[in-house]
């Protein structure tokens, strides 16, 4: 097929204000301002969103799920950055 | 529908085993597989043709429906049927977006469909002769579409999970506005009710079909089960559909077109006829009633929108330099 691919952009939908955008799926446009158009009638169909927001696909930086142990691993190991691992005694309450 | 889209599946692989080991154990461990996630490539390969099929089905799916908007009784049901045609459309985008995950381009996908090197649902080389087709279809195909999709909501493959879970949330409405459909017809006059009669009579059996070949025939299933891209059996599927939907007819006032639909009490489910399995695989394999029809619908938008296409990649590039060379000049 010769046809010259049209861009991949990802989609993020804000539901409602007091909520972050939140990833909703991908489309294929040529500029921006379609991938907009195009984002709102195929993702926001039934009160959706308030706000969406596109970037293209190729923009993102991702990390590689081969270094997951490398850059996720020693914060498992890290227990004390948790509020459990502090012992209080009980008459103290909550704290 | 979706068994279907493992007919002819090449699940064979070459990894070694510690590789295939280990993925195992993630899919046991109920672990869902994302699309940088190291996969073997029969993994791959059997959800690229499942979930492109499903893709293709929804997008073809959209031409024994929308022939009948302008047709529709009323404005009620032409504002419901177009957005039902709206929501398979999108559906298919989803999907289409969820097997690009797997390395595959658009531009691949629509090739396939095109030239017939994949397919798409079987039950969508049946035509809709009248109105009550539509309601039947929503009801039916649709019913049956549910049926698949809620069982592939958990997918091992995290993107068509979360494509499965969004489909099957809008299309519990294509369903009741399809049986709404029969059911303002079987409360009609006899003539519109025998309408309604012959519509269960023309769609039943396609909408078994859906389901795809018996367990037994079923040669790839194995491994898809093995992996969970796929979790119950066709059959298992189709009994469930089958019970779920005869007390619906019987509502209705209808009959289901089988001589021997019988409730077993036994089984605490019905006993049905065997389908007719030349006229499946006739159809899947291109010799149904519509099969070319539909092939040339989709090739001629494809080919009238070529233009569109282009003039929009155009445009986009004219702009995108004009706004380089202002930035320039700026500097």
């Amino acid at each position: 097929m010769s046809e010259k691919p049209t861009p991949l952009w990802e989609v993020f939908i804000r539901a409602r204000n007091g909520l972050s955008h939140k990833h909703a799926g991908s489309i294929h446009a040529a500029d921006a301002e379609m991938a907009l158009q195009a984002a709102r009638d195929v993702y926001t169909r039934r009160g959706e969103g308030q706000s969406l927001w596109v970037v293209r696909s190729d923009q993102i930086v991702a990390s590689d799920p081969v270094d997951k142990d490398m850059m996720f691993e020693p914060t498992a190991s890290k227990i004390y950055r948790h509020p459990t691992f502090y012992e209080i005694p009980e008459e103290v309450g909550n704290m | 529908m979706y068994s279907q889209g493992l007919i002819g599946a090449d699940g064979s692989t070459v990894e070694d085993e510690a590789f295939l080991e280990a993925f195992q154990k993630r899919i046991d461990a109920e672990q869902k597989i994302e699309p940088n996630d190291p996969m073997p490539e029969g993994y791959r390969r059997t959800l690229i043709r499942q979930i492109s099929q499903h893709a293709h089905s929804e997008i073809v799916g959209m031409l024994p429906e929308g022939n009948w908007i302008t047709r529709a009784p009323t404005l009620r049901r032409k504002a419901a049927l177009l957005a039902k045609v709206q929501d398979e459309g999108g559906h298919g985008l989803y999907l289409y977006s969820a097997a690009e995950t797997l390395g595959v381009s658009r531009e691949e996908l629509t090739d396939q469909l095109l030239t017939g090197a994949a397919k798409y649902s079987s039950i969508f080389n049946y035509p809709a002769l009248t109105w009550a087709d539509i309601g039947a279809i929503g009801w039916l195909v649709d019913g049956a579409a549910i049926m698949n999709q809620i069982a592939l909501c958990r997918c091992s493959y995290g993107p068509y999970s979360r494509a499965m879970i969004r489909i099957c949330k809008e299309e519990s409405f294509h369903q009741r506005q399809g049986y709404e459909i029969l059911l303002t017809l079987c409360r009609g006059t006899d003539e519109q009710k025998q309408l309604a009669q012959e519509a269960i009579n023309r769609i039943w059996w396609p909408a078994l079909m859906m389901f795809g070949p018996h367990d037994s025939e079923s040669t790839h299933s194995d491994q898809s089960m093995h992996w969970k891209i796929k979790r119950f059996s066709n059959d298992s599927l189709r009994d469930k559909f089958v019970n779920a939907t005869v007390p619906q007819a019987d509502y209705l006032g209808l009959k289901v077109p089988d001589p021997n639909l019988k409730w077993n009490e036994e089984k605490q489910g019905y006993d049905y006829s065997d389908i007719d399995w030349d006229e499946f695989w006739r159809v899947v394999k291109g010799d149904g009633i519509c099969n070319r029809d539909r092939m040339k619908a989709r090739r001629k938008a494809h080919r009238e929108g070529a233009w569109v296409r282009e003039a929009a990649l155009a445009f986009a590039e004219k702009r995108a330099a004009a706004a380089e060379a202002a930035k320039t000049a700026a500097e």
